[in-house]
């Protein structure tokens, strides 16, 4: 117990000694913990407004689309081709109006069912506004109020002759509102209201996940675009469809089933019974839940790699400091061992300091990340009703903590034992620990400009100090690669892009690689920061001779600042195919995606000039200090 | 008439301030002829360290003026310092501050690195210096694997590697045992045979006995100063106390 109350009296006499150490420590940690915080809490929290959406809109247990084979992919609900596309999907070719009203009965009188509405007939149209054209599918409505999916307005009125209701998520993509003018095919329609159904998945999904094929023969310009959804009258409906004839007649039947859970089991059994397939796709709403919620995956998917960079960060950053503290606390070492502390409580002592920095730094995470949450848990506009509030849970909490405390020990073991072995009477003299001797390294040198022959020389002396420095800026540059063929994809394949519209989980994933972009550069120049400090500190003594022997004080501060570009570089051009890698592996994209070599040369350089940058002020500063002094000469 | 290779005039270097001020080097004119070999001795603390980074150049003055060569450094940019300290200018310091990781040979060639010189031409002139003081067998030695004496010789060769106007050596022996005292010393005599002017600044006598002039200090300021006629010319050795 007495053992105890030392190390951690000594633990928070070393803290207290080293403020600003231990702050830049409690940032590191800080900024991966709640960035993991917040990746992991964000799991099922469009749950509660789905849920909501459906309750006010009774929302259908299963969607069969009729009349054509429409594709669907993974989980995502259905992609139906607006016009004409697709035919033939997994299920057979395009069927009779009664083939059609044939396959609608069957469905309506399946075991299970209680109740329905429709069959709706659809027909895919171009909306055109403001110079905008994008593919929508519109679903034919009666006035009257339908017993399974009636979409609940949140803005305008139901559909009337000439009058279009608009999918929430759609209409803001446009920027219509209600009242404004649209043409559907070229026939003018005023927008009657907005509303959300928890029957369809909203824009951009309906084509996202669905796969996207407008089918608008020669149009080439809507292609790959996510299309809308839209609600019109039964009669203008049946004049849009009419443009495509008989053969593209295509409905949509809403059935609720006695166990809303067995939604899926219901589908499997209808496909077993109908091998030969036929023009129907049954949706479950699981499976549309489950679209619903690809704003928040999306965002996962971004903020689980991210956190684990930074994580990555944060433990060179904490290496780094952790071994400039080490080798100040040479002295304490060699006294407490002098006075009966074992190698064990040194080790100890000198661990609990950075253990409890983690906690610290974990309790703040999880913190400031379940605070952050609900900022970006936002289910997007085509649902009703706020997010569920994230739940912090004891695993979370437990996960990130336990993290915080790996970050730290594996940065910390290596020299806490390190110095827990130095001799009592070495530790006593404060000796430092006597630099690395690499010859091959010595022998180029003297073939290169001052600055370079400084610069590889201090290299030389710290490998493990560079070998981190270019582990950090490998873990930035993968960062910023990853941000980067992002962009690149984006910029390709952005749903409705275009023609000109938002894509909500592109912006939303903008956002997100935006901040974890300017704490992976924070974290990332600190480090350069600390580093630069650490060498400049570790060479006090050689750069101080180097001026005594005649070098200027611009020549040790070139040097000085090249000693961090040169493993710099190494880690920069490593980090562009792990960047990659690490977009390809997250992005779930199933193929690489290599942005522009010119972007990937911009980065490398960007990233040795700021480096460069950065570390000149430490090395300025350090080559201010007297020779004389340094030397510890007599006065 | 002999050239003044070094020239200080009202040279003060001062700590601190009011109550805590502190005269390091307190009004010190002083002239060394080239070829001439000066002694600064004194108790510990009294300033003759400070003078010795004056005249290099390692530290500025307060007030007043200093000539190398010629060439008023006093007010002279970090820049210029830095150059004067490469070529004009070598160091010998009591606790040798050879680099650690860095062979005998490696650093008795970094002054010459510094000064621009082909790597292949500061390797040579580096092997030839080690031959000179006798440690051509060590060429490949670390300083950690070197005695006392081998170290500060290689230090002594590492300041003599750019061929500079005037030695500054700071208690060279200081850290030495009799038997290396006695190597120092023989190759200080060597340099004094060769005409290089050398300030040694030191608290032992016997090395003091060996220079053409001898300056006592105390509480920064000269209080003595002796013109010394035998010099380095007898038996040095003898001379010091050093050999039987």
């Amino acid at each position: 117990m007495s053992k105890l109350l030392l190390v951690g009296r000594l633990a928070l006499r070393g803290l207290r000694g080293r403020p600003a150490q231990a702050a830049l420590l409690l940032l590191a940690i800080t900024a991966a913990s709640a960035t993991l915080t917040m990746a992991l809490v964000l799991h099922g929290v469009t749950s509660h407004p789905y849920a909501r959406t459906r309750a006010a809109t009774n929302g259908p247990d299963i969607v069969a689309l009729l009349g054509q084979g429409g594709v669907t992919v993974g989980p995502g609900p259905k992609g139906r081709p607006p016009k004409g596309g697709s035919a033939g999907g997994p299920h057979g070719p395009q069927g009779s109006v009664a083939q059609i009203e044939a396959q609608a009965t069957g469905l309506i009188h399946a075991h299970g069912v209680t109740a329905h509405s429709g069959p709706f007939e659809e027909a895919g149209a171009v909306l055109k506004v403001r110079g905008l054209a994008v593919s929508i599918q519109v679903e034919g409505r009666g006035q009257a109020r339908a017993g399974v999916d009636q979409p609940k307005l949140t803005a305008g009125s139901w559909v009337r002759p000439g009058g279009i209701v608009l999918e929430r998520a759609f209409g803001g993509a446009l920027g219509v509102s209600v009242g404004d003018r649209i043409t559907l095919d070229g026939r003018p329609f005023t927008v009657a209201g907005l509303a959300v159904t928890a029957a369809e998945t909203p824009y951009p999904n309906l084509c996202f996940t669905g796969g996207c094929n407008t089918g608008i023969p020669g149009d080439q310009q809507l292609e790959g675009h996510g299309a809308g959804l839209g609600w019109v009258t039964q009669p203008d409906v049946r004049v849009l469809a009419a443009a495509d004839g008989p053969e593209s007649a295509a409905y949509v039947l809403n059935l609720k089933l006695s166990d809303p859970a067995s939604a899926p089991a219901f589908i499997r059994a209808y496909y077993r019974g109908h091998p030969q397939g036929g023009p129907v796709n049954l949706l479950s709403w699981q499976s549309i839940a489950t679209g619903d919620a690809l704003l928040v995956t999306d965002e996962q998917q971004v903020l689980t790699p991210g956190a684990w960079l930074l994580g990555l960060l944060a433990m060179a950053s904490v290496a780094v400091l952790v071994a400039g503290r080490m080798s100040e606390r040479t002295r304490r070492v060699g006294l407490l061992k002098a006075v009966g502390g074992t190698p064990g409580l040194v080790a100890i002592a000198l661990l609990a300091e950075n253990l409890i920095l983690a906690v610290a730094a974990a309790v703040a995470g999880l913190v400031i990340g379940r605070l952050a949450a609900p900022l970006i848990a936002s289910p997007g506009a085509g649902l009703v009703g706020t997010p569920g509030a994230p739940s912090l849970t004891l695993s979370i909490a437990g996960q990130v903590i336990a993290v915080s405390l790996i970050v730290a020990l594996a940065a910390t073991l290596v020299p806490a034992i390190r110095a827990a072995r130095t001799s009592t009477v070495g530790a006593l003299a404060d000796a430092a620990r006597p630099p690395r001797r690499r010859a091959t390294l010595i022998k180029l040198a003297a073939r290169l400009p001052v600055p370079l022959l400084f610069g590889l020389r201090l290299v030389a002396r710290r490998p493990r100090r560079a070998v981190l420095g270019a582990a950090s800026i490998a873990v930035t540059v993968t960062g910023l690669v990853a941000v980067v063929a992002f962009h690149d994809l984006a910029g390709q394949k952005r749903l409705g892009a275009a023609a000109g519209l938002g894509d909500p989980i592109a912006s939303r994933d903008e956002q997100m690689l935006l901040v974890l972009t300017v704490a992976l550069v924070t974290l990332a120049a600190l480090n350069a920061i600390v580093t630069a400090w650490a060498t400049v500190l570790d060479a006090r003594h050689s750069t101080a001779l180097a001026r005594a022997l005649g070098a200027s004080p611009r020549q040790v501060s070139a040097g000085l600042a090249t000693a961090q570009v040169i493993p710099a570089l190494p880690g920069a051009i490593v980090g562009v195919p792990l960047g990659i890698g690490l977009f390809a592996a997250a992005s779930g994209a199933g193929h690489v995606v290599v942005p522009p070599a010119w972007w990937l040369a911009g980065i490398v350089l960007a990233t040795l000039v700021v480096v460069a940058g950065l570390t000149s002020i430490p090395a300025r500063i350090g080559t201010r200090s007297p020779v004389a002094a340094v030397l510890g000469q007599e006065a | 008439m002999t050239e003044t290779m070094l020239r200080a005039r009202d040279l003060c270097r001062q700590y601190g301030r009011d109550d805590s001020l502190v005269r390091a080097v307190d009004h010190v004119d002083l002239d060394v002829a080239a070829g001439e070999t000066l002694a600064v001795m004194g108790p510990s603390g009294c300033g003759k360290s400070t003078l010795l980074h004056l005249l290099g150049g390692l530290d500025r003055a307060s007030a007043g003026e200093l000539w190398v060569a010629g060439q008023r450094i006093d007010q002279m940019s970090e820049r210029g310092l830095a150059a004067i300290r490469r070529s004009g200018v070598g160091f010998v310091f009591q606790a040798f501050h050879l680099m650690d990781e860095l062979t005998a040979v490696e650093n008795i060639e970094l002054p010459l690195l510094l000064a621009a010189r082909p790597a292949r031409t500061a390797r040579r002139r580096a092997v030839q210096l080690l031959d000179q003081i006798g440690l051509a067998d060590r060429a490949r030695h670390l300083p950690s694997q070197l005695s006392g004496g081998q170290q500060q010789r290689v230090a002594i060769a590492r300041a003599l590697a750019n061929e500079p106007l005037i030695v500054l050596a700071d208690e060279p022996t200081g850290n030495l045992d009799s038997e290396a005292t006695l190597e120092v010393l023989r190759l200080f005599e060597s340099l004094h045979d060769a005409g290089q002017t050398l300030v040694v600044v030191t608290h032992d006598a016997r090395i003091a006995a060996t220079a053409d002039r001898l300056i006592s200090m105390r509480d920064g300021a000269f209080i003595d100063e002796t013109r010394l006629t035998g010099g380095t010319t007898g038996s040095l050795g003898a001379l010091a106390g050093l050999e039987g």
